[in-house]
């Protein structure tokens, strides 16, 4: 019999590996999921992430380590010992049942004989109370999307995991079952483990997320602090874009750094610095591209001191509507990507004109130049 | 040309009556021929209408008992064969093990060898035995080549079930038995069910194999076979048009049963 939860439903998995054959799946990793939050793993696929799910549901044997539910050891327990719930990818509904006795099969299992209530307001949460006689296949996508998620909850676990569980549905509906899933996470406050390859899904969902990259965690930590702070390259281009520039270590000034980038200098406050500062070492400068501010050559005089500063010329402008997306040439990085609001627009920033890139040295971050500095890039074009 | 026209029109519509009649043909002698009153002991020529030999089926000395005969061996046969043969599909779909390609073949060989091979060598091995023939050998017999049909319809629904809803099943609280019980054995039933009608018709309607086999023991094949020798008595019509009636029968109450559902789904949608 399993116990629902009461209290300190943390998830603490300790040096948990999973290798098959010669192929190491999942790197020794240590990782707490507070009870109650919005935990996301991130990651392309093949990075470990899935794995690591199905070892905390306990479908995947752990190759070595231990997964601990509130203080509980569950390493060793079969999956229908462990108070946990899956979301399956493409949601595996039974076929040959209803969509009431789908909802109803955990409640059943654990031998529990009067379950019409306790159906019945679960389909209502995820407004599903009319499709009570209905087999799965009559269902559309995201009907049966939610099918999944009651069947989950309504056993009220500690934790519910979620693989890939939006992977299936259109873009608009993808949309619209973030924010339902939010809803109901924070309605029933139940932790969630929820594995995405989609930084989107991740940042708007999470509050928690860990980025995965060939079975480790490269930094955890919130969508905001995850997005305004990478700490490896890999973080840096998977979550958004970012414009990376090699730069050497000059001088220091109080809390700041400047470094020689090309012929000029940029500033960049120690405290956002992951890398080694030794003066005269490398280091990756990473700026986002919506932190830039584009001047034309001709007005460089306006641009207020203190700002780090760039020259280049437009090689291609894209407009989108509410922004409008540069790619600018310049001596210190090929190609530099500028996102610009659309409010006032200068005319003269056309392909071809010579313009000065400049931002913040608060918005600056620095990272290690020992990495690949395009890592992370390719994983995300191909989805 | 109008009647080209027509032709033309109508060409699916034509050959499909064309086929249902060659078909069915067969049977309708069948059944006309069993309310036959013969002149001589050969069931025919058409002589005049009568229905003494549906009002005396078992007339005949030795018919009912071959038949019931034939059904005990066809009812066990299915078992026996499904069974076995749903256990053999799971292993291949689902476990490697080192003689799984030779299992896998091996399998098929009931099927694509010559019954009469089968039959001889199943006797020589009796014999050797020295096992007595009769129903306990006949029913070996037809659960050997029973097997590989059922084997072969229960794969092919196994190998299209995803294992994550076995996976899914165990997430909520279904132990292994359980998960078996209310996910794997339901979604597989249809594959199993095709196998166990092919089983009993294929084990109810053979005669090479049972007649090699049986020892004096006689099924109903073996008695129409034997009784077109020296004569064939209308009861065996009325035998096979009963056989057939039943099968239409249930073929009729399943479809009424599965239209009756669907139309309740579309009625609650």
């Amino acid at each position: 019999m399993k116990t629902t939860n009461s209290g300190s439903g943390d998830v603490r998995l300790t040096g948990i590996s999973k290798t098959y054959g010669s192929f190491t799946a999942v790197q020794p990793l240590d990782l707490t999921v507070p009870q109650g939050s919005f935990f996301a793993l991130l990651g392309a696929s093949g990075c470990g992430k899935t794995t690591t799910l199905r070892m905390i549901a306990g479908l995947e044997e752990p190759s070595s380590g231990t997964v601990h539910l509130g203080d509980q050891d569950v390493t060793a327990l079969p999956p229908y010992k462990r108070p946990v719930n899956t979301v399956f990818q493409s949601y595996a509904l039974f076929p040959h049942l209803d969509i009431f006795e789908n909802v109803a099969f955990g409640l059943r299992r654990r031998g529990i004989k009067s379950v019409k209530k306790q159906v019945e307001e679960m389909l209502e949460l995820v407004q599903l109370g009319e499709q009570a006689r209905k087999k799965p296949h009559q269902l559309s996508g995201g009907q049966q999307q939610r099918v999944a998620v009651a069947r989950a909850l309504i056993n009220k676990p500690g934790v519910l995991l979620l693989d890939e569980p939006l992977g299936a549905l259109d873009l608009k509906l993808r949309r619209q079952m973030q924010l339902e899933l939010k809803r109901i996470q924070t309605e029933v406050g139940i932790t969630f483990v929820h594995v995405t390859h989609d930084q989107e899904e991740a940042m708007t969902m999470a509050d928690t997320v860990a980025v995965m990259n060939a079975g480790r965690v490269e930094q955890l930590g919130s969508p905001t602090d995850l997005y305004e702070n990478p700490k490896t390259t890999f973080v840096a281009n998977f979550l958004g874009t970012s414009n990376l520039i090699e730069a050497e270590v000059d001088t220091k000034n109080g809390d700041d750094i400047v470094l020689k980038a090309g012929g000029g200098k940029l500033v960049l406050p120690e405290s956002r610095c992951s890398a080694p500062t030794t003066t005269g070492g490398k280091v990756l400068v990473g700026i986002r591209p919506e932190k830039i501010s584009l001047t034309h050559a001709d007005d460089a005089g306006e641009i207020p001191e203190g700002r780090n500063r760039i020259t280049g010329r437009i090689a291609n402008s894209s407009f989108i509507g509410v922004s409008t997306q540069y790619v600018i040439d310049s001596t210190v990085c090929p190609e530099f990507e500028v996102y610009a609001q659309n409010v006032d627009r200068d005319a003269r920033l056309a392909p071809g004109a010579e313009v000065v890139l400049h931002w913040s040295p608060a918005h600056t971050f620095g990272l290690d130049a020992a990495q690949d500095i395009d890592a992370g890039i390719q994983e995300e074009a191909a989805l | 040309m109008p009647f080209v026209n027509w032709l033309k029109r109508h060409f699916v519509v034509i050959a499909g009556l064309l086929t249902l009649a060659y078909l069915l043909l067969p049977n309708i002698v069948v059944t006309v021929f069993s309310f036959n009153k013969p002149k001589g002991r050969f069931n025919y020529q058409w002589q005049q209408f009568s229905t003494d030999a549906w009002q005396d089926p078992c007339g005949v000395a030795g018919l009912c008992g071959s038949l019931s005969l034939s059904l005990q061996i066809a009812v066990w046969a299915t078992l026996g064969a499904t069974a076995l043969g749903t256990m053999i599909a799971f292993a291949l779909v689902r476990y490697r093990f080192r003689a799984r390609g030779a299992v896998n073949s091996l399998i098929f060989l009931p099927m694509a060898m010559p019954e009469v091979v089968m039959a001889a060598s199943l006797l020589t091995l009796f014999l050797n035995l020295g096992a007595q023939l009769g129903f306990w050998t006949i029913l070996i017999a037809h659960i050997m080549f029973c097997l590989s049909f059922v084997v072969t319809a229960v794969k092919a629904r196994v190998m299209s079930m995803d294992p994550r809803l076995e996976q899914a099943a165990q997430d909520l609280y279904a132990g292994p038995a359980q998960t078996f019980l209310r996910v794997t054995l339901p979604i597989a039933a249809p594959g199993i069910a095709a196998g166990a009608l092919l089983a009993f018709a294929l084990s109810f309607d053979d005669f090479i194999i049972t007649n090699f086999n049986a020892g004096s023991t006689v099924t109903f094949p073996m008695f129409v076979w034997g009784s077109a020798q020296r004569g064939t008595p209308v009861q065996i019509n009325v035998i096979g048009t009963a056989m057939f009636l039943v099968a239409v029968l249930f073929v009729l109450t399943s479809m009424v049963i599965s239209n009756r559902r669907n139309r309740q789904k579309a009625s609650s949608v």
